[in-house]
């Protein structure tokens, strides 16, 4: 029985390619490669977090860093800056310029905690994303983050983003 | 004997005289006396001479796999920046990967998922191209300031290769791409797994799956063995250590295109998706930290480049701006590549400023940057463009002007 499927999955592959090189990727394969998390919640796992859950997690491996209210430490603020991005001084943060919370858990999960990326687990990914938007003054202690509800926080600078329109210069001619 | 030649001559015959003894500053050395002497045996992989030193610039990091070397492009010739001497810029250090067992993933929105050796990509038809690849943050510093002292350290975030691959739009057709397929996801294998959306025109239009760089596989921290080349874009999207491609129907918002290379404008909004790096150049002869010997004949170099096609033009002004010449272009002029021009130029001896300005095949002009910033303000970042002053003093040192 798995013969004949692997015969059949061959063959629908062949069936439209001009070279016939590469092999069909499985759902496993795929499963297990793409990590991708869209601003529509798209890719986000199971599982659940608020700040309060966040706060031992954060002082152990994000804290040193990010410093232990997000102000900023050994890297950049998590906090801060809002109303700064007109000022000659713009301090871009989460939550003054960042336009997705889905991107902070993407962010978290695959490259937090610096030293050892993807050590944390869904619930753990969750509680800290809570955590900084909290300290951010956009949802509440006890709010839960989670694959329904992540998508939905709507972050301050959400709008505060514009298609390229260049050439803006050079045409002046001196 | 006219007086300057005897001088000469004494000069010659007292070098002459102390060789005997000891080794003298520009004496010649045996080999160089005696070409009959034997050399070095041949080896298999070559190494440039002990007497060059050209290197990038590797600044102080407090965590040495975030950050980026600089290009010496003052101390490059023609268009082709060694592989050696490329540009650098890591968020989470240069992996190790072995080809035998790294793979590309094509899926998303498409017919048939696809998994691609290093080895089947290698099959596949190939393509070799010049390009440039410059980091959006290229330049950067002088948003605030023109300040840079020398070419590496404004300029330097800019390198050009010749870079063989398969066109990603053969994968695509392999992959068979859906309509609802508007944008792809690519993927790094670094421990960041950094990640960049592009839209789907840019990748059947001319993007590379390259593994190849300037006649040999890629070098690690360009991205071996496979990385995305995206002609004419900012650095960061020509994401290294590929590892998968994600067919979607909108961008993914990521962290690098959304907290990073975004443009921020004087009104507090923030261009997103500022792919293509505008027109630019540099005079890296003379330039900055350089001294000149003295007046008489120079020739004046410099690199020029646009992501927007060819380079048409570079005028040159050796008077602070007020007059340009029209500098000669190395051809072949390659598209999203660097152009190498050049004007011979007579230094009287006295102070001067001078700069170059490129015009590219789309009718774009080189802005100055006060053009600039009148147009984004001074907290873009990314994407600064502006032309490079720089100031010759009487003594024929180079400064930053």
């Amino acid at each position: 029985m798995r013969s004949l499927l692997v015969v059949f999955v061959f063959g629908v592959c062949a069936f439209g390619q001009k070279y016939n090189v590469g092999k069909a990727a499985s759902a496993d394969e795929i499963k297990a490669t793409d990590q991708f998390m869209a601003p529509d919640g798209t890719g986000l796992p199971a599982g659940k977090g608020t700040a309060a859950d966040g706060r031992d997690i954060y002082s152990r491996r994000c804290a040193r860093c990010h410093g232990a209210q997000g102000q900023g430490d050994e890297e950049g603020p998590l906090v801060g800056g809002k109303g700064s991005l007109k000022t000659a001084k713009p301090l871009k943060t989460v939550g003054s310029f960042w336009p997705y919370a889905t991107t902070i858990y993407d962010y978290v999960h695959r490259a937090m905690p610096f030293d050892n990326p993807g050590l944390l687990d869904a619930n753990q990914t969750y509680s800290v994303v809570a955590l900084i938007l909290h300290m951010n003054g956009i949802i509440g202690e006890k709010d839960e983050m989670n694959a329904q509800t992540l998508p939905k926080v709507k972050m301050p600078n959400r709008d505060g983003f514009v298609k390229d329109n260049r050439p803006d210069t050079g045409k002046k001619k001196k | 004997m006219p007086k300057n030649e005897r001088r000469r001559f004494l000069q010659l015959s007292g070098i002459v005289a102390l060789a005997g003894c000891s080794q003298q500053p520009g004496a010649k050395t045996d080999e160089e006396k005696l070409p009959s002497a034997l050399g070095k045996p041949i080896r298999a992989y070559g190494e440039r001479s002990q007497f060059e030193t050209a290197k990038r610039a590797v600044p102080d990091l407090k965590r040495p796999q975030i950050g980026s070397t600089r290009t010496p492009l003052a101390e490059t010739e023609g268009i082709i920046t060694p592989s050696s001497l490329h540009f650098e810029r890591h968020h989470a250090g240069v992996p190790d990967l072995d080809p035998a067992k790294h793979t590309l993933l094509l899926h998303g929105l498409v017919e048939r998922p696809l998994v691609f050796t290093v080895a089947d990509l290698k099959r596949l038809p190939s393509a070799s191209h010049i390009y440039f690849v410059e980091c959006a943050g290229n330049s950067g510093g002088e948003w605030k300031a023109p300040g840079g002292p020398n070419v590496a350290a404004s300029f330097g975030l800019a390198s050009c290769s010749e870079w063989t691959g398969v066109p990603l739009k053969i994968l695509l057709e392999e992959a068979g791409l859906r309509p609802a397929g508007k944008w792809l996801v690519a993927e790094g294998a670094d421990a960041c797994k950094m990640s960049r959306s592009l839209p789907i025109e840019k990748a059947l239009e001319d993007c590379l799956v390259a593994y190849a760089q300037n006649g040999e596989a890629i070098r690690p921290e360009q991205g071996y063995p496979l990385r995305l080349v995206v002609p004419g874009y900012e650095g960061n999207v020509n994401v290294k250590w590929l590892r998968q491609i994600k067919i979607v129907d909108q961008p993914n918002q990521t962290k690098d295109e959304t907290s990073k290379y975004t443009d921020l404008l004087a009104d507090g909004t923030a261009r997103q998706f500022t792919f293509v790096m505008d027109a630019k150049s540099v005079i890296t002869y003379p330039s900055g930290g350089q001294k000149l010997a003295g007046p008489g004949f120079q020739e004046i170099r410099g690199l020029a480049w646009s992501g927007r096609g060819v380079i048409e033009k570079v005028e040159v002004s050796t008077d602070g701006g007020k007059t340009w010449t029209k500098a000669a272009l190395q051809e072949p002029r390659l598209p999203k590549a660097f152009t190498r021009f050049r004007l011979p130029w007579k230094w009287d001896g006295t102070e001067t400023e001078i700069t170059a300005r490129a015009v590219d095949s789309a009718g774009y002009t080189q802005p100055s940057r006060e053009e600039l910033t009148e147009a984004r303000g001074a907290n873009s970042q990314y994407h600064y463009n502006g032309v490079k002053m720089w100031k010759i003093g009487a003594d024929g040192s180079v400064k930053n002007a």
